[in-house]
């Protein structure tokens, strides 16, 4: 049954635009990793138990949760619609001249982040929520050592700089793309949207290519 | 010929009969059904008023949606009497200038009427949305137009045709929707049902699917264009055709002074033997174009190679005052003169040079880019130049045609019932059209005419209830339609349909086209005659009776070689030279036309007779103009 | 030159089609694309072929009739351009050419290389138009509105539905057609007062006809004939947006 998408559009695009927020302060706290060694282990594994406390920070968890999910239906529905919308398909087909790469593979894109967030998640979050984890000198679960254990693997940061690329290029069509679908259809702000989105993929995805080789190369 | 103009002075006339047509009550009119068939301004315009009015419409074309008849393709203008740049524009300026640029050979109280209605349509587009050019202060803009001394024409750039249609096409969609109309796309009109001597219903086959099908009305409007793709190479579309009004024609619907065709000065030449289609290049282009030709016969050199005293600026040596910008007729006819002559230009020596060189030098590039941008990207990507360079190739080529189906002050046909509207009627241009004319007639006619008119034919036909496409004249009708579709499918020539419509197209272009004469005529009657009968033995059709595009072409080349030979007669009768008409027998010692009031002051309306045409004559009577020599020297 | 051409052939939208292959020479440069299918045609009713079933009507491109994937491409090779208008100096000697129908479960084959495009009228007749009967329209200067408005207005008027936007989207998405539309409407003030419902109706229809969502790749500005703006697709979504929110 066909179904507007527009609404469909309208969750992708906010729930993505939450993401996008998240990441940011996902970031903000990771950046701790690059203070020296002692300083970093102490903070970030404060910071990690902060988070963990938190009512406001466990709603907030909630919500992240559901998007990441609500993200990721929306996107299969609307694949799935939009294969039905295509019939019978090309015999030669070269439309991809007429648009960039990654604004068509989304969905490759999509997948390649979910299946990082499951090892991600399953490597960190899992671990620290669900396993006991050794204490740091203050009594705190020490999340640093297991992510420094885990970053001086060169395959393991390799995986982790692959994967950064996909959500670079998935933010970089992603973040303008929402504006769009949000309704922002006046030509100077599209290209401040355009430009901020530019800035903030770059940020956002060097960031995180940083995180595990600044960690692989001063601990091995 | 009674054109049934009613009494009274020339500019009371259309309100006098507005207020004594009569009406059909609302309760009525639903019961009521309409034809109408085509769908460009013309047709879907009435389509759309009649079902806003509250009857039933069937609306019919044979392209894929009704956007797309081609009207769409008018670039220049509409004009309207509206006055806006108070330069002494009027209703009688406006019916002047029409009258006038039709050679005197219109009718009188048709053209005051499309001028008075030219202000009420210009309202009706605008609500409508179509985003005409508008002056930074928010009012409409108007630009001037050949042949005129007032600013009248809107213009929503390049694509005014375009833009009015979208707004016709929107109505009628918006009437489709709610029910009031049904539209029947890919339909082709093939014959036209009379009962009892009235126009009652259509055969038409569905060039989808192949079916033949009745359909029965009160009323059936053909607004179905022009014929000018009976010369193959024209402005035209690859669809248009003349076989709706040639077969209501061969029912009884005279045909009125056919041979009235337009020729376009700038449209691009025919480049080789395969071309299907001339391509019109905005007659905007003479603003800033010079018109030239080598001054030497036969010359080979590259057209910059040429020095400017080796140039013959015809046009601005023939007529220097208005030069470039002479009426089309003119300039067209001067143009195919010098072609003849052997000073023609290009590969095929059949063009002429457009020069843009003048005015990029005095104006620079950037100002011509901004005026015409498009149209030299186009020009290049048809023809490989690059006109910023070297000047452009141009040639005249069929485009209007004045002539059409004969109808009275109401817009009916002989045939009572049968009403057309529209480039189909030989309408209110006379023997020469103005340019942003064509888009105001046909939407004058479909908004505002035929909503006054056809109901008060309609008002006399309460009684008769449904028309039934049982009754034994849509049987009669559907089995010739058979019979001749068949006969084409049985048909084990060799030669495409395509080969017959380039032959009989070439005859008319040397025989009928710019310049006509009795010796030729009549050879091109011969020839014509000829070719008729090649075709019914040598014609190749492949493929069934479902969807078949040669199929199409065929029934509409057949009908061209009947309507062709008319052309030819109505020329050949015709012993003066008037508007687009130029006979060579009647020039004066400068080679001008020769108009002839004294004995050709009618417009020639044909009957249907088996081949041999019957002459009614409209005696036209000018009573608020006096009759003068057009004058562009 | 010498070209060989693939193209598809499909007796009737209910039948299976498939591509089929011709050898043409002596093609001249300045030939149209749509003149060398007229020329292949004359050659298969010489063999008593059945001609290959093609759309054209004005071939000066404005009219969309004519419209098909050439060389895996909506209209061919080139940017902004119509297949009517494209010219056989786009290719070169032994060049080899496919010719397929423009693809969309919206759009079902006719026969050959012509489809099905009423999906379009449908969405038109769904609300793309000004509530006005003839006879109701106010005086023309009584509505002014500035001269850059009339300009955008007619930027995304200028749409000739030929559909190629909806052949090359990867979802087969009509959001630049219904887009267009909406934001004509919507800028002029005759067109304002039915802006909400409008909108609503037409985004409704363009889903019932199964046309696809907007994934913003921006495929369509590229291959339209008319240059309409991407952004007409945003200026949709905020009157979507914006009379779901508001409108009752």
């Amino acid at each position: 049954m066909q179904q507007n998408t527009l609404p469909q559009k309208l969750w992708m695009s906010a729930t993505g635009l939450f993401l996008c927020v998240f990441l940011v302060i996902h970031l903000l706290g990771n950046l701790q990793l690059l203070l020296p060694a002692a300083d970093a282990k102490e903070q970030f594994n404060w910071y990690s138990r902060l988070l963990s406390g938190n009512i406001i920070i466990k709603v907030i968890a909630w919500v992240l949760y559901c998007s990441i999910i609500g993200h990721a239906v929306y996107a299969l529905l609307l694949t799935l619609q939009s294969r039905r919308a295509n019939g019978t398909r090309y015999v030669y087909d070269k439309r991809g001249a007429s648009s960039k790469w990654y604004s068509r593979n989304m969905g490759l894109l999509g997948t390649i982040i979910l299946i990082f967030l499951v090892i991600h998640f399953k490597d960190f979050w899992y671990r620290y929520k669900f396993t006991d984890l050794p204490l740091d000198a203050r009594g705190q679960p020490d999340l640093y050592t297991v992510v420094v254990f885990a970053f001086a693997q060169w395959w393991y940061v390799l995986l982790y700089v692959v994967c950064m690329f996909a959500m670079g290029f998935h933010l970089l069509h992603g973040f303008f793309s929402a504006a769009r679908t949000l309704g922002l259809y006046h030509p100077k702000f599209t290209r401040w949207v355009k430009v901020s989105g530019w800035l903030y993929t770059v940020v956002i995805t060097g960031g995180f290519i940083i995180i595990p080789i600044y960690v692989y190369f001063t601990n091995s | 010929m009674d054109a049934k103009i009613p009494a009274g002075p020339l500019a009371e006339k259309w309100a006098s009969y507005k207020a004594h047509a009569k009406l059909v009550n609302p309760a009525n009119r639903k019961k009521m059904d309409i034809i109408v068939v085509g769908t460009g301004l013309a047709g879907a315009s009435c389509a759309a008023s009649l079902a806003e009015m509250g009857y039933q419409v069937k609306s019919f074309c044979f392209q894929d949606t009704p956007r797309r008849a081609h009207s769409v393709a008018a670039q220049g203008g509409v004009n309207a009497c509206k006055n806006y740049r108070n330069d002494g524009d009027s209703i009688y300026r406006m019916f002047y200038d029409t009258i006038k640029g039709g050679d005197f050979r219109a009718r009188e109280a048709n053209v005051y009427r499309l001028a008075e209605c030219s202000q009420q349509l210009i309202d009706q587009a605008v609500a409508q949305g179509v985003p005409f050019a508008r002056e930074y202060g928010g009012y409409l803009n108007n630009r001037s137009f050949g042949g005129v001394q007032v600013s009248r024409t809107f213009y929503a750039r390049g694509q005014t045709g375009q833009q009015l249609l979208l707004g016709a096409y929107q109505a009628l969609m918006r009437q489709e929707a709610a029910g009031k109309v049904q539209l029947f796309t890919r339909h082709e009109m093939l014959d036209l049902v009379l009962i009892d001597g009235k126009a009652k219903g259509i055969i038409t086959r569905d060039l989808q699917t192949g079916a033949i099908e009745r359909h029965g009305a009160h009323v059936v409007v053909l607004a179905t264009g022009g014929y000018g793709k009976m010369y193959y190479l024209s402005t035209l579309a690859m669809g248009c055709n003349a076989s709706a009004i040639w077969r209501a024609h061969k029912k009884g619907a005279c045909m009125a002074s056919p041979s009235w065709v337009q020729f376009h000065p700038t449209s691009l030449p025919q480049s080789g033997e395969h071309q299907s289609k001339l391509t019109l290049m905005s007659e905007s282009l003479r603003n800033d174009g010079r018109i030239w030709v080598p001054a030497k016969q036969a010359d080979e050199r590259a057209p910059n190679d040429i020095p400017e005293a080796e140039r013959d600026y015809y046009l601005e040596r023939r007529y220097p005052s208005f030069g470039n910008l002479a009426p089309r007729d003119i300039a067209s006819r001067a143009a195919k003169e010098r072609i003849d002559a052997g000073f023609g230009a290009g590969v095929m020596k059949n063009a002429v040079y457009l020069d843009f060189s003048k005015a990029i030098s005095e104006q620079g590039q950037n100002k011509i880019a901004e005026k015409y941008g498009n149209l030299f990207t186009m020009y290049q990507r048809i023809t490989g130049i690059n006109a910023y360079r070297q000047p452009m190739l141009i040639s005249p080529s069929a485009h209007f045609s004045m002539g059409g189906l004969w109808v009275d002050y109401e817009l009916m046909t002989t045939i009572p019932g049968l009403f057309a509207l529209g480039e189909a009627n030989f309408a209110d241009h006379g023997a020469n059209r103005l340019g942003a004319n064509s888009l105001l007639q046909a939407s004058v006619d479909g908004y505002f005419i035929a909503p006054y008119t056809i109901p008060n034919y309609l008002a006399g036909e309460l009684q008769g209830g449904k028309t039934d496409t049982d009754h034994p004249a849509f049987e009669a009708a559907e089995k010739a339609v058979r019979q001749q579709l068949q006969q084409f499918l049985q048909s084990k020539g060799q030669l495409p349909a395509d080969h017959f419509h380039k032959t009989l197209g070439k005859i008319l272009y040397d025989y009928c086209g710019l310049s006509r004469n009795r010796a030729g005529l009549e050879k091109a009657i011969r020839e014509i005659k000829a070719l008729k009968e090649q075709f019914y033995h040598e014609l190749c059709i492949t493929g069934n009776e479902r969807i078949n595009t040669e199929l199409e072409k065929a029934g509409r080349v057949a009908d061209y070689f009947e309507m062709g030979e008319l052309l030819c007669h109505d020329a050949l009768t015709r012993e003066e030279s008037c508007g687009a008409h130029f006979r060579e027998e009647h020039q004066t010692p400068e080679g001008e036309a020769l108009r002839d009031d004294e004995n050709f002051c009618f417009v020639s309306v044909w009957e249907w007779n088996k081949g041999e045409p019957v002459l009614h004559k409209e005696e036209l009577v000018f009573e608020n103009v006096k009759l003068s020599v057009r004058s562009y020297k | 030159m010498k070209l060989t051409l693939h193209i598809w052939r499909q007796e009737q939208g209910a039948s299976t089609g498939a591509m089929h292959t011709y050898a043409l020479t002596d093609i001249p440069e300045d030939m149209s694309f749509l003149e060398m299918l007229d020329l292949l045609n004359e050659q298969l009713m010489k063999q008593g072929e059945r001609v290959i079933e093609f759309d054209s009507d004005c071939r000066e491109g404005i009219c969309g009739q004519c419209g098909m994937m050439i060389n895996g491409r909506a209209h061919g090779p080139l940017k902004h351009t119509t297949t009517c208008q494209l010219y056989m100096r786009s290719f070169k000697d032994g060049d080899t050419i496919y010719a397929e129908p423009f693809r969309a479960a919206a759009f079902p084959v006719v026969c050959d290389l012509k489809i099905d495009r009423s999906a379009f009228d449908r969405i038109i007749g769904a609300g793309g138009y000004v509530s006005v009967s003839t006879g109701q329209a106010p005086e023309a200067n009584s509505i002014p509105y500035a001269h850059e408005t009339a300009e955008a207005a007619f930027d995304a008027a200028a749409c000739i539905g030929c559909g190629a936007c909806v052949a090359t989207c990867k979802n087969s998405s009509a959001a630049l057609f219904t887009g267009a539309k909406i934001t004509h409407m919507a800028l002029l003030p005759q067109g304002q007062t039915e802006t909400a419902a409008r909108t609503q109706k037409m985004v409704a229809q363009m889903h019932k006809e199964h046309f696809g969502h907007c994934t913003n790749t921006e495929a369509c500005e590229v291959e339209c004939p008319q240059q309409i703006s991407v952004l007409h697709i945003a200026r949709m979504n905020y009157e979507y947006n914006k009379a779901s929110l508001l409108h009752k």
